[in-house]
């Protein structure tokens, strides 16, 4: 921090004041005001504090937050301390408190809003960027996502130096990641399909086999994978073999974890060093959490658009544990459900389903019109009250998600 | 309880073919193809519904058609197909019902915006011609349909930067009360048995009387349905309405 310019040094102690002042006043967890606060005073902060460390960037719609999460602890085995916006704080705001929280970490990983990647890669010159997936959400705010996927791609074309770890099975990851210079391709696997049927190359058909994915009519196709993901182990760029054994549940998580992988070995963590690392992560900013709830145990999963409610439904507990659905429509929900349609609520019949939240006129119409039975609650200690047994899942979008970790607390 | 007599043509399904979810399904078109199942099943009507991708051929002989949105280059590759197909024109010349919206309302016409917003041809099912606007209109929408149709006032969501202009033959769907729609103070358009709005994605959820429109143009007068099985779908109407309403004041 004693390299910083004096402007810099007032900026970065300024916001932490007002971090620390948000915490304290109960207003979140402070990981935003002072970044917002400090680059008010110094725009060029973030590449500031970015200056002299070696950056990891995180982007795609899903994961983010867990992979993010997944590579600081892989990192965790070189002993070193690694700045984090753990919070999933993914703007230029929250990311510059990140940086100014740990001024001494030699590394970062920071997850970063898709549309925020180019501004962000070239203000920390990150020395890996981690693309995830990308598929259809919160469309009122967000650009169409072939457009984020140029964007990206001409942004990477422009940092020679950054190694970019990419889904080979996301065919808009692939054109993305095509402009960089260095690519480690890793087979992590596609769930949802909707979003690619189209070559973002020349615009003509993709087509589909056990193989992987090719257009039918210019050369775009799946590349060759270094890294891949199977049911349940890894198989790094060395051939050998690792099982995964995470606490996280879900396929999407081991995709996430395999990224992981991918990204420590570019700083020298072999998996077998990162995987204990790996295991150690059981809950992701409150997610995956199980918590105690007057005598039930209430597990909370965080879906924010149609990808992410399969993966959630993934992880579900068997029926007959019931589920709450609660679902809100606010500026960082996006406010448009019409989302609610790309999803297959089938999977929910014979469970005891229940929904909350402010758009739960919208789930109801939803399930009615996908014959799952459903009752309407006010909120999610309604919902504990109505469990017969001992357990309730719980998916949510995101500021419902914050709604209920605010009433059941944020210690998880 | 079935249809009256006469009500629909024979013992016949309904056929309902969805085009080109692959390519034009950004946000949650399906629900359309649901909804519209759903009302016909609920008054006794049986449905089949098929699901055309752009590398299959459009069947020329359903009832109705739907449409969704997409992004540009879907869009583009779209346009391409079901020129080359043929299959969509050749059953709204027939008198099918078509109903799509945002990307696949601006499909029919003679004429859409590109990728970089060059004048495309379109399917010409639908005298209209769109282009690409100064700003995207992104909100909730609101509109009073051409009372010609008898059906309550439209509320949805729209998201795009299209404009579109109605040529002769062509009326406008609704007039707009909130939000934007072709660009112009109106919304939508129809000409025979042919429809397209800016509402996206699943518009025929809090519409339910464009889909029993739908439904009248293809199969005949309907019951109306029981109100146990209309009440979600008259509270969420009603909630989006007064949200609105509230909004600007």
């Amino acid at each position: 921090m004693g390299k910083l310019p004096l402007r810099a040094r007032l900026a970065t102690s300024l916001g932490g004041a007002a971090g620390r002042m948000s915490r304290i006043a109960g207003r979140g967890d402070g990981s935003v005001i002072g970044g917002v606060i400090g680059l008010r005073l110094e725009p060029d902060l973030l590449a500031l504090l970015a200056a002299g460390r070696q950056i990891v960037l995180v982007t795609g719609t899903n994961g983010k937050t867990t992979t993010t999460r997944l590579i600081t602890a892989a990192l965790g085995a070189l002993g070193q301390e690694v700045a984090s916006n753990a919070f999933g704080a993914n703007m230029e705001a929250g990311l510059t408190s990140a940086l100014a929280q740990a001024p001494d970490a030699p590394l970062a990983v920071l997850e970063v809003d898709e549309k925020y990647l180019p501004t962000v890669l070239t203000a920390t010159k990150a020395r890996v960027v981690a693309l995830l997936n990308l598929s259809r959400d919160q469309m009122d705010r967000a650009a169409e996502i072939w457009l984020v996927a140029r964007r990206w791609r001409e942004a990477l074309a422009a940092a020679p130096d950054c190694r970019v770890i990419a889904n080979a099975d996301d065919p808009l990851i692939v054109w993305a990641a095509g402009g960089a210079a260095q690519v480690t391709w890793v087979a992590a696997g596609q769930r949802w399909h909707e979003d690619s049927w189209c070559c973002p190359q020349c615009g003509s058909h993709l087509l589909r086999d056990d193989l992987g994915w090719r257009c039918g009519e210019c050369a775009f196709a799946r590349p060759p994978a270094r890294w891949v993901l199977g049911r349940q182990s890894v198989i790094d760029s060395g051939g050998r073999i690792h099982e995964l054994s995470l606490s996280l549940p879900g396929q999407a998580n081991r995709a996430n974890a395999a990224v992981a992988l991918a990204v420590a070995s570019v700083f020298g963590v072999d998996p077998a060093q990162a995987l204990p690392w790996l295991r150690g992560v059981a809950s992701v900013a409150g997610r995956y959490t199980a918590i105690q709830r007057r005598g039930r145990r209430v597990r909370l999963l965080l879906a924010k658009n149609p990808a992410g409610w399969l993966e959630a439904f993934d992880v579900l507990d068997p029926p007959p544990v019931p589920v709450l659905l609660a679902v809100n429509a606010r500026e960082p929900d996006g406010r448009d459900t019409s989302w609610l349609w790309d999803v297959d609520y089938r999977v929910l019949r014979g469970r005891p389903v229940m929904v909350s939240g402010e758009r739960r006129l919208d789930l109801a119409v939803r399930l009615e019109a996908d014959e799952v039975p459903f009752m309407l609650v006010e909120g999610v200690d309604e919902a504990v009250d109505r469990v017969d047994g001992t357990e309730l899942n719980v998916i949510a979008n995101y500021t419902a998600f914050q709604q209920i970790r605010v009433t059941v607390g944020r210690a998880v | 309880m079935a249809a009256g007599p006469g009500a629909h043509r024979g013992p016949s399904a309904v056929r309902l073919v969805w085009v080109y979810p692959d390519l034009l399904s950004t946000y949650g078109d399906r629900g359309n193809v649901l909804v519209l199942e759903r009302r016909a099943r609920l008054r006794g009507l049986a449905v089949e519904s098929v699901v055309v991708n752009a590398d299959q051929a459009v069947p020329q002989q359903a009832d109705i058609y739907l449409m969704g949105g997409g992004e540009d280059l879907p869009q583009v590759l779209a346009a391409r197909r079901l020129r080359a197909d043929g299959g969509l024109k050749v059953a709204a010349g027939r008198g099918a019902v078509v109903f799509a919206v945002c990307a696949g309302y601006q499909l029919l016409g003679t004429e859409f915006g590109g990728v970089d917003g060059e004048p495309l041809p379109g399917l010409e099912v639908l005298n209209i011609s769109s282009g690409r606007g100064e700003r995207r209109a992104v909100g909730e929408i609101v509109a009073d349909v051409d009372p010609v149709l008898g059906v309550p006032r439209l509320t949805g969501f729209e998201n795009h930067q299209g404009v579109t202009r109605l040529g002769p033959g062509v009326k406008p769907l609704a007039r707009v009360s909130a939000g934007t729609g072709n660009g112009d103070g109106t919304e939508g358009a129809y000409a025979a048995r042919v429809l397209g709005t800016y509402l996206h994605g699943p518009a025929l959820v809090r519409n339910p009387g464009l889909a029993d429109l739908l439904l009248t143009w293809a199969v005949g007068v309907l019951p109306p349905l029981p109100e146990a099985a209309e009440s979600w779908t008259r509270q969420l109407r009603e909630q989006r309405l007064d949200a609105v309403a509230s909004m600007s004041g």
